[in-house]
Parts: structure tokens; sequence; C-alpha cells
């Protein structure tokens, strides 16, 4: 077994303990904290598959400011100790059974069907240069320009609308 | 080195860990982070095939979903300020009608 290999297995592993860990934490900061962590392992597999810039964003977007927006409503509410309320008592035996139905669904389409059972090439030297991102920025801003513009107006009506949300819930209360 | 199977596979895992936080859990913030895991195993699956096919496409899907996701999370995290406000619980058992 080469280093790389058992790299992406170490990484897999912990992956799949933070994604638990989150299910199952009953503590809001601990689980958001165990998502940070799967985010970051996240971030080291894409480094894998050379594409650095991607997981630079992954930890400065997701892992950094998502999560810390998370961490603030979380302690601004108080709500870090979650109640272990009666769920109903059908729930969770078949929220298990979906969820392996699903899994099973997933992998025959994407094992089963995709078919590619060799081994990706390792990423050589030109995907984490400068000239492999230069590429890529001139595609985001040549083939997938109408996208991006879209994704400004997007992030301004989520501005919009969080203001407006919590703005007008205070005339209300006062 | 890595067969594309093995990220597909693991994709997978966490696609389906996400979605079953959404089905067990019943606090909106941790419903919230189940689904962010599950754009984030969208996104590794996005990845992977990039560098299959060695096409950067994938990659700029990425920042799409990363950008809808952060939208997301910006008037997600509004609504539930605002949904505690008046109900001071987050539990969405809570959220059973219509006019708060």
């Amino acid at each position: 077994m080469d280093f790389t290999l058992l790299l992406f297995f170490l990484l897999a592993a912990t992956a799949v303990a933070t994604a638990l860990g989150l299910l199952l934490s009953r503590n809001a900061v601990y689980a958001a904290l165990f998502l940070v962590l799967n985010f970051a392992t996240v971030a080291v597999f894409y480094l894998l598959l050379g594409a650095p810039f991607v997981a630079m964003t992954q930890v400065t977007v997701y892992a950094g400011a998502i999560m810390v927006l998370f961490l603030f409503v979380i302690m601004l509410l108080g709500a870090e100790k979650l109640p272990k309320g009666e769920a109903l008592p059908w729930q969770r035996p078949l929220a298990i059974g979906a969820a392996v139905i699903l899994f099973a669904e997933a992998v025959y389409l994407l094992v089963q069907r995709v078919r590619l059972t060799a081994a990706l090439p390792d990423p050589g030297t030109w995907e984490n240069s400068m000239e492999s991102l230069r590429q890529m920025a001139g595609m985001l801003f040549t083939d997938y320009l109408l996208p991006f513009e879209v994704t400004s107006l997007l992030l301004l009506v989520a501005m919009i609308g969080a203001i407006v949300l919590t703005k007008g819930e205070r005339a209300v209360r006062s | 080195m890595i067969p594309l199977t093995y990220y597909l596979v693991l994709s997978a895992i966490l696609f389906t860990m996400g979605a079953l936080g959404v089905l067990i859990r019943r606090n909106a913030l941790v419903i919230f982070m189940s689904v962010e895991l599950m754009l984030n195993a969208a996104n590794l699956a996005f990845v992977a095939f990039a560098r299959q096919y060695n096409a950067f496409s994938g990659q700029l899907f990425v920042f799409f979903v990363m950008t809808v996701a952060a939208a997301e999370v910006a008037v997600g995290l509004a609504l539930i300020v605002a949904i505690f406000r008046v109900k001071h619980n987050i539990d969405v058992d809570q959220m059973s009608s219509l006019k708060g």
C-alpha cells in the first residue's frame, strides 16, 4: 500500500468520524466544530486532487466565514444545549432505512453506471502552478461570465433578505 | 493513484450522513449544518470528476456551489434568529403553525 492510498484512507476515516460526531453530538457548538474539522479534511482531499485554489477557498469561505457565522448565531441565541426532546418513535428507524436506500442508489449510480476503475492521474506541478490558476480564472470570466454575474445578484438578494428579516422583527417587537 | 470510485463512494457516504442528519435531528441549526455537509459532499464529487476529465468546469462549479451555500446560510440564519425571537426555541417540532 503506497503512501497516497494510506493518506486517503486516514483522511476518509477522519471525514466520516467527524460527520458522525456532527450527527450524534448533543451540543451545537461541538457539532459546529466537528463540521469545521470535516471541511478541513475535505480541503486536504482537494489538495490531493490537484485543486489548491479550491482547497484554500474551502478553508477561508467554508471553514472560516460560514462556520464563524454559525458559531456566532449559536452563541447569540444561547442555543448550545440541545434538549433531548421526544422524537416520534417511528421516525429514527424510518430515517435510517431511507438513508440506507439513498446510499445504495447513490453508489449504484456513481459506481456501476460511471464504470471508471482506472486510477486518477496524480496532480503534477502544473496543477499547482500560477499558470493553471490563470487559465481557470480566464474560463470563469469568459465561458462562465453569466453565472458569475448572476452570483453577484444572488449575494445581493441574500444580503438584503438577511437585513430585512432581522430588522423587521425588531420593528414588530417595539 | 487513487481510483475515482473511492472518492465517489466517500462523497456518497458524506451525502447520506448529511441527509440522515436532516431527517433525525430536530434542532434547526444542526439541520442547517447537515445541509452544508451534503453540499460539501457534492463539491468533493465535482472536484474528483474535474481531476478525472482534466477539466476546470468541475472546480468552477464548486465556487458557484460555495456562493449559493453562503447566501443560503445568511438568509437561513436570519430566519432562525427571527423565529427564535418569537418562539424562544429553534426546535423544528415547535414550528407547526403558519402564523408566528
